[in-house]
């Protein structure tokens, strides 16, 4: 259920829908051509190298590197409520970079390019239905079954 | 080869413009440019209209613009491709009159933008991040040039003070500009101490959201030499186009736009010019940090020198670089997304014509536009020359 993907969801369908499936089960999953190899994420259904519809997910550590950064002090509209959030993109370690919020473990003051994050998948507590994201961490966050 | 003039140049007010419909923007633009030109509207063999939908209740708004023009039955279509929408109507007319298919062809560029809420306008213009991955953690406009801006401090060490310094040039031109939204010269310090957008981007660094409408008629080599006219003829001998990965995730780099340097080779190799031949530049400056990296993009300095070249004051008339942006650039005439490529054009020609006034740069005979689609999803890059 792609739909569950993001507090606003703009998206939710999608060949790569089981994603967000994995992401409430607490994995984070990256895409690998079954045809050539081509690792990335975000994860893709075809292969933007050799064309292959053929994928299967793969598992990520969530291990990455700041490349910048972000804090929104104005916000579009849906977001209005969390002002100011800080948004982290993270050079991720298996392949390809992700675009998330900062997760609690991270003070405003300690962000730098290029320190070592740690991906943790989320759920939105607050949220009647089902709100599955991804934070950027210290890393050795752990975290339970989301 | 033949090349492809530009007859008449038409450039209506920027900022809330409350008393006009879209099409009644466009209108102003429109008359004006007919008349620069020289030409009536039998003339004409079909119009282009930049600019970008979501914005406007009216649907397919070329069709209301034509009738408002009274120009049925001559052919029109729109080109959408974010900020640069007016560029591409450029470019795509300039391919009409190439082919041999049309002589005469008027490129309108025209948004109302004000009619929106700033929050839904933000909502809006972050979705031209990529939305499955992006949109859903809030990214906002100026957050995506903030994440450029911070991490070409990184990699540069280029300054809050050189960001500011490039708002404070803009407006300095605006003052000078009657059509700019504001035309109110500003301090580095006023610009350092406005409320923050998204760090390190402050209200000042970042343009504002307008309405407005600009036009150019273009037309063939034979059918510019053979019409009357009083003003010199301005050439669009070089038109580069590029694109890059829709989302920040898929670049090489987050300092740089690869479709602006790609764009920008093929128009100097095309207008058979170099980066240091060019006297006059309209960058796409939505943000202070997009006209430092339009700089470098562009070629007028080395790859991270940006900063320095504004903090040396080469960008400003007489500073001995490429004097940019002097009509105001988006930061201060605002920046209706569909208008602003054309509204570039408008300035470049009028500063070849040598009509500029107060912000003339003295005998320049080479010009460029540099209007950025997006996050440099698209860069139109277009070279303009005097006889």
């Amino acid at each position: 259920m792609f739909a569950w993907f993001g507090k606003v969801n703009f998206s939710p369908y999608t060949k790569v829908a089981e994603f967000a499936d994995h992401l409430k089960d607490g994995h984070l999953k990256g895409s690998r051509c079954r045809k050539c190899g081509y690792t990335t994420f975000p994860p893709r259904a075809d292969c933007p190298e050799c064309m292959s519809g053929e994928f299967e997910f793969k598992e990520f550590s969530g291990r990455g590197k700041l490349h910048t950064y972000t804090r929104i002090a104005a916000a579009p509209s849906g977001f209005e409520d969390e002002v100011p959030y800080t948004i982290g993109v993270v050079d991720l370690e298996e392949a390809g970079r992700l675009l998330a919020w900062f997760g609690p473990t991270v003070a405003e003051s300690d962000i730098r390019i290029g320190m070592d994050l740690q991906v943790v998948p989320r759920i939105f507590e607050e949220s009647e239905r089902i709100k599955v994201y991804y934070t950027l961490d210290k890393p050795g966050t752990t975290w339970g079954k989301t | 080869m033949s090349r492809i003039a530009v007859l008449g140049i038409g450039h209506g007010k920027f900022g809330r413009r409350s008393d006009a419909t879209v099409q009644e923007l466009a209108f102003e633009a429109f008359r004006d440019a007919l008349q620069d030109a020289g030409l009536e509207r039998k003339d004409l063999d079909a119009t282009v209209i930049g600019s970008v939908p979501e914005y406007h209740k009216q649907r397919s708004l070329a069709g209301v613009v034509q009738e408002y023009l009274n120009l049925n039955p001559i052919p029109t279509w729109l080109t959408e491709v974010a900020c640069a929408s007016g560029s591409a109507a450029v470019r795509t007319a300039w391919m009409g009159i190439k082919s041999g298919l049309h002589d005469v062809v008027a490129v309108i560029g025209c948004q109302k933008m004000t009619e929106l809420a700033t929050a839904e306008i933000l909502a809006l213009m972050g979705r031209v991040g990529e939305v499955q991955w992006e949109s859903i953690f809030g990214t906002t406009f100026p957050g995506y040039y903030a994440l450029f801006a911070q991490a070409h401090m990184h990699a540069f060490g280029t300054t809050r003070q050189q960001l500011a310094q490039v708002a404070v040039k803009n407006h300095y031109y605006g003052a000078r500009n009657p059509n700019a939204l504001f035309q109110k010269e500003i301090t580095v310090e006023k610009a350092l101490e406005s409320e923050p957008v998204a760090s390190p981007l402050n209200v000042y660094d970042c343009c504002a959201n307008a309405d407005g409408a600009a036009c150019v008629i273009l037309a063939s080599e034979k059918r510019a030499k053979s019409a009357a006219r009083k003003k010199p003829l301005v050439w669009l001998d070089g038109v580069g186009c590029a694109t890059a990965s829709m989302s920040v995730l898929r670049r090489p780099n987050l300092h740089s736009l690869p479709s602006a340097s790609d764009a920008a080779q093929q128009a100097y190799r095309m207008a058979e010019v170099a980066p240091r031949d060019i006297q006059v530049a309209e960058v796409h400056d939505c943000f202070s940090i997009a006209e430092i990296m339009a700089y470098e993009d562009l070629g007028f300095c080395e790859k991270g020198q940006g900063g320095r070249y504004i903090e040396d004051r080469k960008s400003w008339i007489g500073g001995g670089g490429v004097p940019v942006n002097v009509d105001g650039g988006l930061k201060a005439k605002g920046h209706p997304i569909g208008a602003t490529g054309v509204s570039m054009a408008c300035e470049i020609v009028k500063q070849l014509r040598g009509d500029s006034g107060a912000r003339q740069v003295p005998n320049a005979r080479v010009g460029l536009t540099h209007n950025v689609g997006g996050i440099g999803q698209y860069t139109f890059v277009h070279v303009y020359k005097r006889d």
